[in-house]
């Protein structure tokens, strides 16, 4: 077990618990960094498509996760994020600027439909949210002349610093885009969640009445989570939009919506961690499928017939698993893990053991 | 003036007078008790003074200010800080972070400068730590500073809120019941704390408390309650011996 001394405040001020931390996780960011002259082609792409969904994840753990506020309308602002992006683009304006705009706007729209949500909670906000996600299908028709409606739109190959990233003849200067994403947007969740904003998040989402008390005004403290969701989940739809170049009024359904939600609850939510994790599930989920598929057909004669629906039933069941055994996530059984090991052979059983919580609102008497 | 003023203050729950034309002030730098049966409205006088409620009638000043003017979570910037008497702590988070949230209230920084973590944040940040590592050494939270609440026994969560409490610097501090619950030996270090707080810090202690010993042992005013109106108000002494009270308290027993 390895013990930190901790001998001054910047040790819990600075993200990385001691150097060895450090280090690992600056292995692992050259490791991603080199990985176009690792991977093929194919795999390079599935790990651009891990990445984009991990930054939506980021963007929904900082409201589910951090703020406690379930949103089952994520896709919405994926479709935003893309189209924002995309239109700007046709409009001559260069990537370099259309593409944090279209968080930006992102953000500020979810900002403001943060406020008829703010006295929601609970399945209520996730119903509302659903319900946003289901109309962005109508509303892309509807408004045909600036989203190409059913018919959809075209985005090809941008230029950021005179550097040509095409999606399909660039693929590892795509990668770099959206690593470079990743990194920015894990960095500020980093300083996000050591500064008092963030933690005013977390102090809204365990409780809202002790929050007021320390001068937190919560309704603010929403809207912001609100919109910094947002803007991050605008800037993975803008990073989609390049990824799929055809899209449309059908893309961003309501399932993205709730496979993102289960994304992060597999992953474990309140953790950055979580986000990645979770990632990497939806994003290979799709792959081991197709293989064993496959491998039945083998074993059991008989085509690989197509099963709708599969994934997402396969999801579910995943989903429900963690719920039932894993409340806290990959992230929850690697920590047990890693303590397992750590205090070996002295682990406990009920060491992670959670207080039973009840209804907040119950409590103020 | 008063640090805090009630006058004649009612509320109602539904036909339900859950404080009944209530008045009383707290001195700046004494410890004044509420006593009183359960469900006589002393939790609710505190979640008045928290601007939980609007009350029916009456008038409450801070420091010479209209509380009532003031929303929910302004009331923290004037000076008051409080504790629950169900404990409302951020159970997923340490007790380091639950008590730099009660810094929130001096917070100087932007958002857009704690995204990039910009030097004036870090500064204010450390500034934060000390605040906070002074009360964890106070209140000997030490071996908890990097715990998670929801594992923490119930008399160390007790003592936590109140140092989530005093991190925001109030010049109120109101305690709703901090003893319930404790053994006597935890009972005995919050008596002292709550000494301390009012002799060492200058802070004002208004507090709901049924231990008796606890309330005549700190308290130099004594406001007794019951069904949302006064009894007595007056010395730990005078409040044990008034008739009223007895016959409130016996009244409920019998
Ligand atoms: N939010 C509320 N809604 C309705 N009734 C309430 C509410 N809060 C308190 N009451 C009622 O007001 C009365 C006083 O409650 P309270 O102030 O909690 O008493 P205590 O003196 O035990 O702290 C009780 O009868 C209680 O049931
Ligand atoms: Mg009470």
């Amino acid at each position: 077990m390895r013990i930190v001394f901790k001998t001054d405040y910047m040790q819990d001020i600075r993200p990385w618990k001691d150097g060895h931390q450090l280090s690992l996780y600056l292995i692992l960011l050259a490791l991603v960094v080199v990985a176009p002259w690792i991977l093929n082609d194919f795999y390079l792409g599935e790990l651009t498509n891990v990445l984009i969904w991990a930054i939506a994840g980021l963007g929904l753990m900082i409201l589910t996760g951090h703020t406690g506020q379930a949103s089952l309308g994520h896709a919405a602002f994926l479709a935003m994020g893309c189209y924002a992006n995309v239109i700007l683009l046709e409009q001559g304006v260069p990537f370099v600027l259309a593409f944090p705009l279209a968080g930006l706007i992102t953000g500020i729209v979810g900002a403001l439909v943060a406020l008829p949500a703010m006295r929601l909670h609970g399945i209520y906000l996730a119903i509302f949210t659903m319900a946003l996600s289901i109309l962005v299908d109508d509303i892309i028709v509807l408004t045909e002349p600036w989203s190409g409606g059913v018919s959809g739109k075209y985005v090809g190959p941008v230029s950021l610093f005179g550097l040509e990233i095409d999606r399909w003849g660039t693929p590892w200067a795509f990668y770099w885009l959206v690593l470079g994403v990743t990194v920015a947007v894990t960095l500020g969740y980093i300083n996000l969640l050591r500064s008092p904003m963030g933690r005013s998040f977390i102090a809204v989402r365990d409780s809202e009445v002790s929050a007021q008390a320390m001068g937190v005004d919560v309704a603010r403290t929403k809207t912001m989570s609100f919109g910094l969701s947002c803007m991050v989940t605008g800037w993975a739809g803008a990073l989609m939009g390049l990824y799929a170049t055809v899209f449309n009024n059908e893309t961003f359904t309501v399932i993205i919506s709730i496979q993102l939600l289960m994304m992060i609850v597999i992953g474990g939510l309140g953790s950055i961690h979580g986000a990645f994790l979770g990632a990497v599930v939806i994003g290979f989920l799709p792959q081991f499928l197709s293989i064993s598929k496959e491998y039945v057909g083998m074993v059991f004669g008989g085509s690989s017939v197509a099963i709708p629906g599969l994934e997402v039933g396969v999801f579910g069941l995943i989903l429900i698993a963690f719920i039932l055994f894993e409340p806290m996530g990959l992230y929850g059984r690697w920590l047990k893990i890693r303590t397992w090991f750590e205090l070996f052979p002295f682990y406990r059983k009920d060491m992670f053991k959670r207080q039973k919580s009840y209804l907040k609102t119950e409590r103020l008497r | 003036m008063s640090l805090l003023e009630f006058e004649n203050v009612t509320l109602k729950f539904g036909g339900l007078t859950a404080v009944n034309d209530l008045s009383f002030e707290v001195e700046e730098g004494e410890v004044f008790a509420i006593v009183g049966p359960n469900g006589a409205g002393k939790s609710t006088v505190f979640n008045l003074i928290s601007r939980f409620y609007d009350p029916y009638a009456g008038r409450i000043r801070f420091d010479g200010h209209d509380l009532l003017q003031v929303k929910p979570s302004g009331v923290a910037a004037y000076g008051v800080a409080r504790t629950f008497q169900n404990i409302e702590l951020f159970d997923h988070a340490t007790v380091l972070d639950n008590l730099l949230v009660g810094r929130h209230r001096h917070r100087r920084t932007s958002l857009l400068s704690e995204l990039f973590f910009t030097p004036s944040v870090k500064k204010q940040e450390l500034q934060n730590r000390h605040v906070v590592e002074e009360i964890i050494d106070f209140l000997d939270l030490q071996p908890y500073r990097d715990k998670m609440i929801a594992g923490l026994p119930y008399g160390v969560r007790k003592v936590v809120e109140v140092a989530r409490a005093l991190a925001t610097e109030p010049k109120l501090l109101l305690l709703d019941e901090p003893a319930s619950g404790l053994s006597v030996e935890e009972t005995t270090d919050m008596r002292w704390w709550i000494d301390d707080i009012r002799r060492q810090m200058g802070i004002t202690v208004l507090m709901v408390e049924h231990d008796m010993g606890l309330v005549s042992g700190v308290s130099d005013r004594v406001l007794a309650m019951a069904d949302g109106a006064k009894l007595a108000l007056g010395t730990p002494a005078e409040v044990q011996s008034d008739p009223a009270v007895i016959e409130a308290y016996l009244g409920r027993a019998a």
